[in-house]
């Protein structure tokens, strides 16, 4: 009896797309969030925003692509983070006992994860078109989804390494205060990082998701601050590097 | 063959040795039971020769592997029933018992006939498709022994089978274990602060407290240890009746605990008439009760441990409380 990697894989996935699809409160939950911002920031500041250099960009089309990256930010953190809630609970000792290849069950819960975060992610695109977004190309939309895989990775890998460090759900709002709002505020997602003071841009530049939502902009409306091979080599380079770390810390896991 | 060999296994905690350096060996097909108070250092035995963490000092072999350098064989070989549940409640039965047996890489059809069979085993097939949420604590107990058997182990291990179950549930899941033990052939090893557990279920009991064995032998054995029965005297001068009681003849050992003289003997029941016949207004001491009885395994405990379980425990939560309380002054 040899226990074998697709399967896991594929086990580890379809229990995520089952509790995803079972929690229905929780999807409308993560949904919300993203679609208030939109509906009110949308419709609320777009009379307001006149920028030089974005005349002619409408803010609704402006924000669309920056929440399209938050959305996959709080997704797949969380769908990382969700370890977290497996060892509190206990299942992840019925996960550690198994045979099954560590490396396995990571990529399970990374496709996984990925799959309902770009499922919301896709949501909101779509409720985005009924406000009046209209996307460039179709070739367009291919990059985004590129860009929006691979902020997922990213942020699930960013998940785990944190789920490893932490290990358990006490430290989760402070994670919530002091990581993923900074995070998602200084990514240029309501307005471009020009805007920022100059000693608060570094914060921005390091800031992977910034990448990620400059990617999204430009494949989505055309329009970006970075060259888009730029931002997709960052961001490839940056979901790599949290894979590779986040399942190592998930591999050397005492229950 | 064995089914497990420990050889002086230590682990610390911040220093603090919980396993200090145990030994013992388990035989294939038998129902072995670690018995000791919380914190005696049970469940971590389990966790370590599990995989579920590091010895920090000595070896363990579970089915011939080593628990360090053959990792994934000792995981194929063993099945585990964790103390606190370890199940998916989001997920129904069926699909734990499935996503269980993918990770071990069962073959469909192999997957849906020992699914069947094992939840024939525990008696959940009308339950198979509910969620695990709506499950009671017993049914949960009983899915999660049904997903330790799943992948046919040759070593169970059980880690507190039956805390927190009522009485009539209790009994349900020791015919489980009896019946897994005999049908199946499989090795039991379990944890249990339980006497009657122990005592009912295993072939062999090993007694540890502080994280050290300290007596192994089947339960008659190790009640034969004591000398027959127990005859328990409280008087109004125990230290007077301990000097008197002492000089009989037939007492094979006489120990006093919280001002109850225990006397052990072979034939109590003849003996209690001599007590009566006894001068007591010479002796200088008066015979409030005596109640006789056959030793237990709480008995035994007391014997190697000088405390009962109970005691044992409560003095444990007590160092809990004075922990917790410094740190939360740490804290503040």
């Amino acid at each position: 009896m040899k226990s074998n990697n697709l399967q896991t894989i594929y086990v580890m996935w379809l229990r995520e797309m089952k509790r995803f699809l079972r929690a229905k409160s929780r999807l409308i939950g993560t949904l919300a969030m993203p679609f208030f911002f939109l509906l009110a920031m949308g419709f609320g500041l777009r009379p307001s925003f006149n920028l030089p250099g974005l005349n002619d960009t409408d803010y609704l089309d402006f924000l669309v692509p920056g929440i399209i990256g938050m959305t996959m930010l709080f997704s797949s953190t969380f769908a990382g983070l969700s370890v977290l809630w497996d060892r509190e609970f206990g299942f992840l000792k019925e996960i550690m006992i198994t045979p099954a290849s560590r490396l396995a069950i990571v990529l399970g819960r990374i496709a996984g994860g990925i799959t309902t975060a770009l499922i919301q992610g896709i949501l909101i695109l779509i409720l985005s078109l009924f406000m009046g977004f209209k996307i460039l190309s179709p070739s367009g939309l291919v990059l985004a989804f590129i860009f929006m895989i691979l902020i997922g990775i990213g942020f699930i890998g960013f998940g785990l390494t944190i789920a490893s460090v932490i290990r358990d759900t006490q430290g989760f709002s402070l994670i919530m205060q002091f990581i993923i709002f900074p995070t998602f505020l200084l990514s240029g997602t309501f307005f471009p990082i020009e805007n920022l003071p100059v000693w608060l841009r570094p914060v921005s530049y390091i800031n992977p998701l910034t990448y990620g939502v400059d990617g999204l902009r430009a494949s989505l409306i055309g329009f970006s601050q970075f060259s888009p091979v730029l931002d997709l080599s960052l961001l490839l380079i940056f979901s790599l590097a949290m894979v590779i770390l986040g399942s190592w810390l998930f591999s050397r896991t005492e229950v | 063959m064995l089914a497990i060999e420990v050889k002086n296994l230590i682990k610390k905690f911040n220093g603090l040795k919980a396993v200090n350096s145990i030994s013992f060996q388990v035989n294939e097909g038998e129902i072995f039971g670690l018995l000791g108070p919380n914190g005696a250092g049970k469940t971590t035995t389990i966790k370590m020769l599990a995989t579920l963490l590091n010895p920090t000092e000595g070896e363990a072999k579970v089915w011939g592997f080593d628990i360090l350098k053959q990792r994934d064989e000792v995981r194929n070989s063993i099945g585990i029933v964790f103390q606190e549940p370890a199940l998916d409640d989001r997920l129904t039965g069926f699909e734990n018992l499935d996503f269980h047996a993918r990770l071990y890489g069962l073959e469909e059809e192999v997957r849906r006939k020992r699914i069947e069979e094992v939840l024939n085993l525990v008696e959940l097939k009308d339950k198979a498709n509910v969620l695990v949420i709506n499950y009671s604590g017993g049914m949960k107990r009983r899915l999660e022994i049904a997903r330790g058997l799943m992948h046919y182990p040759k070593v169970l291990f059980l880690d507190e089978p039956t805390l927190g179950l009522d009485p009539q549930t209790r009994h349900r899941i020791w015919d489980y274990i009896s019946k897994l033990n005999q049908k199946e052939k499989i090795t039991v090893i379990l944890t249990t602060h339980y006497m009657d557990e122990a005592d009912y279920l295993c072939q062999r009991v090993g007694i540890i407290d502080f994280g050290k064995i300290v007596a192994l032998d089947s339960a008659k054995n190790l009640k034969n240890i004591l000398g027959g029965d127990v005859i328990s005297i409280e008087t109004d001068f125990p230290e007077k009746a301990f000097t008197v009681f002492r000089k009989f003849q037939w007492v094979k050992k006489i120990s006093q605990h919280n001002g109850v003289i225990d006397l052990n003997c072979k034939e109590g029941e003849k003996k209690i008439p001599l007590l009566m016949k006894m001068d007591q207004k010479e002796a200088g001491f008066e015979i409030k009760s005596i109640n006789l009885r056959k030793p237990t395994l709480e008995d035994v405990f007391l014997h190697f441990t000088g405390k009962t379980i109970r005691e044992r425990e409560a003095s444990q939560e007590e160092k809990n409380r004075i922990q917790m309380r410094r740190r939360f002054r740490m804290r503040h």
